[in-house]
C-alpha cells in the first residue's frame, strides 16, 4: 500500500491528516463559543490558510489537539474525537454530541494526493463549517452563559457514544478516499435533553462549589479529572490560556433572591405598631395600652413616636371623652364619619366605650340601631330586622358599661404583660386610626379596620344577655296574641302563598 | 454529460421565504466556490483564502453559514429578492421553484457561440403557506429550522459524494469553469433562474433567465 505511494506523496498525505484533523478540532468547538464566526476571504493567498479556509487557530485547542494525538495521525482503529458536552451552574452536566474522525481500510489508489485529497479535505471542511450550525448543540451553545457552559473534550482512540444517551441520531459529514485508507468525519448527537443527573454524583464530588477559579486551569495542568471537558470559552486571540469564563462566574454567584414580605396589612402593622408601645408603656400606668379592640387590628396604642408606621395611618391625639368611665382613650375620628372603637365581647366594661362621641354602626353583627342612627336610613340587609326591643342607648348596658372598675380581659393581658387597665393617662397614648388602602366606602362610612372590629368583637347576642333576654321575652310573650289575631286575619292570604309554592 | 440534479423542497411562510432561499443557496456556493486562482509561471497556481459568515435568520430558527464575499451575497440576494417577489405577485396559493445551475463554457467556433453545458442542477421547490395566529407562527419558525437544517445535510451528502466536478482549468480556459468575476472568491460558473407556478400547476409567468456572468451572445 505505502509503497505505491511516493514518500513525497506520503510525507504530504500525512502532513494534510494531521492538519485537517487540528483544524477540524478548531471548527468544531469555534463553533460551540457561542458567539457566530466571521473569517474574511482573501485573495492573495497567505500560505498559512490550510486548506485554503480561513479558519482561525485557538492556541489552547491547538495544544489540546495535539496534546490528544500524541503525536500520531487518525488511522484505522485509532480515531480522532471531539465531545461536547453541557454542564451547568450547578455541576450536573450531560453529553451533547461527539464528533469522530476515523479511517478505515478502503484505500483509492489511484486518487492525487497534492490535489484532489486536499481539495476534497477542504470541501469537507466547509461541509462541516455547515453541519455544526445545524446539529442541537449549535442552539445549546449559542444560549451559554448563566445557567450552563459548553465543554469540549478530545480524545484518541475508541469512539465512545454511551454517553450520548437512548436514541442519539449520527449525520455523516462526509468522506475522503485516500491511498491509504477512507476519512470519515461524522457527529453523533444526542436527542434525548432530558436531563441526567445520576452520573455525575458518582463521577466528581457533589457539589463543586463556588469557586471562582473553577474553569480556570491552565491547559496543561493534571488537575482537572480525565473526563472533565474544557470550556469553549475564547475570549482573545493573544491569551494563551484559558480565561476565566465571565459567564460561569456569574453563575457562581451565589444568587440571594430575598424577597419583600408583603406589604404590611393594617393588622400587620398595627401590630408592628402596637409592639413598640408595649415595651415602651409604664407599667401600671397605661390602661390606654390595654386598651385594643381585638387580637389584631383594632386601634393600636402608640406612643407619640410610632415607628414601622404606613404612611396613611393618622395619628392623634385625643382628648379624653367626657362620660367615659375610666376610660381615658379616644378614638381618632377620621374625616369620613364616626368610627367605632369596637366592642370587647367579654368586657362590659371596657374602656373603649367611651362612646358619647361615636356612633355604632348598624352591621351584621350589631344587634341593635344607635339611637343616632335609624335602620332605615341606613342601607343594609338585615337592618330592617333588627329587634327593636331594646331602645335607648342610655339603657343599654353595651353602650354604657358600669362604672365599675374594669376587670382586665384575658385578651388584654395576652397582649400586655400588665394587663393593667383603669383611668389613664391621656398623655401616654395615641390614638390611631386604621385607613386601609384603597378601602374606602362611601356607602357605609365604616372602614375595613372598624368592620374587622367589630367582627372580631361583636356585641353579645341579645337572646343571651339574661336580663334583655328575659326582657324581651316577656314582651314577646306579650304581644303574642295581638300577633295571633292578625295572623288569623291574613289567614288566606298565608294559605294562598302556601299553594303557590306547590 | 449528464447533469446531476438534485430537488429539494421546503413548505415555509411567505415571510421566510427569503432566508431560506439565502440559506440553501449560500450553502451550495460554499461549496463550490474556491479562493481566487493566481496562475504563476510554468502552469501553476496559488489559491486564495475563503472565509466563511455564520448569518442569523430573523424569521427561522436557523443559522447558516456563507461564504465571505459582500459582492457573492450582493448577486445571490438580488436573485432571491426578484424570486421572492414574483412568488408574492402570483398569489398566495403559489408554487415557486428556483433553481442554481452550475455549467461549463464550452468555445465553439465561429460563428455558434459558446455553448453553456450544465453538470450540476440545484432545484429548490417552494411552497408558501400562510398561518392564522402567531402561536401557529411560532411552530413554523422552529419547524422551517429543524427542515432547513435536514436539507443542509442533504446538500452535504450530495456534495461529499465527490461527482463530477470539472477538472480544474488552464489560465486560459479558467473563464470557461469559473465566475472570475468576483474578486475575493471564485465560484463555478453558475445562474440562477425561477419558476413560478399558480396552484392550477401551470406556469404563469414566464420563466427568467438570470446570468451572472457574462452573457452568451444570444
Amino acid at each position: 500500500m505505502d509503497s505505491d505511494l511516493s514518500p513525497q506523496d506520503k510525507k504530504d498525505l500525512d502532513k494534510f491528516i494531521k492538519f485537517f484533523a487540528l483544524k477540524t478540532v478548531q471548527v468544531i468547538v469555534q463553533a460551540r463559543l457561542g458567539e457566530k464566526i466571521c473569517t474574511r476571504s482573501s485573495s492573495s493567498p497567505t500560505g498559512s490558510d490550510w486548506f485554503n479556509l480561513a479558519i482561525k487557530d485557538i492556541p489552547e485547542v491547538t495544544l489540546e489537539a495535539k496534546k490528544a494525538l500524541g503525536g500520531q495521525l487518525p488511522g484505522i482503529g485509532r480515531s480522532m474525537c471531539v465531545e461536547i458536552s453541557l454542564k451547568t451552574s450547578e455541576g450536573d452536566s450531560m453529553e451533547l454530541e461527539t464528533w469522530c474522525l476515523e479511517m478505515n481500510e478502503k484505500c483509492d489508489k489511484d486518487i492525487k494526493v497534492s490535489y484532489t485529497v486536499y481539495n476534497r479535505l477542504s470541501v469537507l471542511l466547509k461541509s462541516l463549517l455547515a453541519i455544526t450550525r445545524v446539529t442541537p448543540a449549535y442552539k445549546l451553545s449559542r444560549k451559554q452563559g448563566h445557567n450552563y457552559v459548553i465543554l469540549y473534550r478530545i480524545y484518541f482512540g475508541e469512539v465512545q457514544l454511551s454517553g450520548l444517551g437512548e436514541g442519539f441520531q449520527t449525520v455523516r459529514v462526509g468522506v475522503v478516499s485516500t491511498p491509504v485508507g477512507t476519512l470519515t468525519l461524522s457527529c453523533a448527537y444526542r436527542t434525548n435533553l432530558a436531563f441526567m443527573s445520576n452520573r455525575q454524583f458518582d463521577r466528581s464530588a457533589p457539589i463543586m462549589g463556588i469557586i471562582v477559579d473553577h474553569f480556570v486551569d491552565p491547559p496543561c495542568s493534571n488537575q482537572r479529572p480525565a473526563n472533565m471537558g474544557h470550556p469553549c470559552n475564547y475570549r482573545a486571540p493573544d491569551e494563551e490560556d484559558g480565561s476565566p469564563f465571565a459567564g460561569v462566574q456569574d453563575s457562581q454567584e451565589v444568587c440571594t433572591t430575598s424577597f419583600s414580605t408583603s406589604p404590611p396589612s393594617q393588622l400587620y402593622s398595627s401590630r408592628l405598631y402596637y409592639q413598640p408601645s408595649a415595651e415602651l408603656c409604664h407599667p401600671a400606668a397605661n390602661p390606654n395600652q390595654a386598651l385594643h379592640a381585638g387580637k389584631e387590628g383594632g386601634v393600636a396604642l402608640a406612643p407619640v413616636q410610632p415607628h414601622g408606621v404606613d404612611a396613611h395611618l393618622t395619628v392623634e391625639h385625643t382628648p379624653n371623652t367626657p362620660g367615659s368611665s375610666g376610660d381615658d382613650v379616644g378614638l381618632s375620628q377620621s374625616g369620613e364619619g364616626k368610627r367605632d372603637g369596637g366592642r370587647r365581647s367579654d368586657s362590659p366594661s371596657d374602656p373603649v366605650e367611651s362612646l358619647n362621641e361615636f356612633t355604632r354602626k348598624v352591621g351584621a353583627f350589631v344587634n341593635k340601631p344607635s339611637s343616632e342612627i335609624t335602620a332605615a336610613s341606613l342601607d343594609l340587609p338585615f337592618a330592617a330586622f333588627a329587634p327593636r326591643g331594646l331602645e335607648s342607648e342610655e339603657d343599654d348596658l353595651m353602650v354604657q358599661p358600669p362604672a365599675s372598675p374594669p376587670c382586665p380581659s384575658p385578651l388584654q393581658a395576652s397582649l400586655h404583660s400588665q394587663g393593667s387597665e383603669g383611668s389613664g393617662q391621656q398623655d401616654d397614648f395615641v390614638m390611631v386610626d386604621f385607613k386601609p388602602a384603597f378601602s374606602k366606602d362611601d356607602l357605609l362610612p365604616m372602614d375595613l379596620g372598624t368592620f374587622y372590629r367589630e367582627f372580631q368583637n361583636p356585641p353579645q347576642l341579645a337572646s343571651l344577655s339574661l336580663h334583655i333576654s328575659s326582657q324581651s321575652m316577656a314582651d314577646d310573650l306579650d304581644s303574642l296574641p295581638e300577633k295571633l289575631a292578625l295572623y288569623e286575619k291574613n289567614i288566606d292570604e298565608f294559605d294562598a302563598f302556601v299553594d303557590m309554592l306547590h | 454529460m449528464n447533469c446531476r440534479s438534485v430537488v429539494l423542497e421546503v413548505t415555509v411562510e411567505a415571510r421566510q421565504v427569503e432566508e431560506a432561499m439565502l440559506s440553501l443557496l449560500h450553502t451550495i456556493l460554499l461549496h463550490r466556490s474556491s479562493g481566487k486562482f493566481h496562475y504563476k509561471k510554468e502552469g501553476t497556481y496559488s489559491i486564495g483564502t475563503v472565509g466563511t459568515v455564520d448569518i442569523d435568520c430573523d424569521f427561522i430558527d436557523f443559522t447558516f453559514v456563507r461564504i465571505s464575499s459582500e459582492e457573492l451575497d450582493r448577486v445571490i440576494r438580488k436573485a432571491v429578492s426578484e424570486f421572492k417577489d414574483a412568488l408574492s405577485n402570483s398569489g398566495s396559493d403559489g408554487v415557486g421553484q428556483i433553481s442554481l445551475e452550475f455549467y461549463q463554457k464550452k468555445k465553439s467556433r465561429w460563428p455558434f457561440s459558446d455553448e453553456c453545458i450544465p453538470w450540476e442542477v440545484w432545484s429548490i421547490k417552494v411552497n408558501v403557506v400562510n398561518l392564522a395566529n402567531e402561536q401557529e407562527r411560532q411552530i413554523c419558525r422552529e419547524k422551517v429550522g429543524e427542515k432547513l437544517g435536514d436539507k443542509v445535510i442533504n446538500i452535504v451528502e450530495v456534495i461529499n459524494r465527490h461527482e463530477y466536478l470539472p477538472k480544474m482549468p488552464t489560465q486560459s480556459e479558467v473563464d470557461n469553469v469559473f465566475d472570475t468575476s468576483l474578486k475575493d472568491v471564485q465560484p463555478y460558473l453558475h445562474k440562477i433562474t425561477y419558476q413560478i407556478t399558480d396552484s392550477l400547476g401551470t406556469s404563469v409567468s414566464t420563466t427568467m433567465r438570470r446570468l451572472l456572468k457574462d452573457t452568451l451572445a444570444l
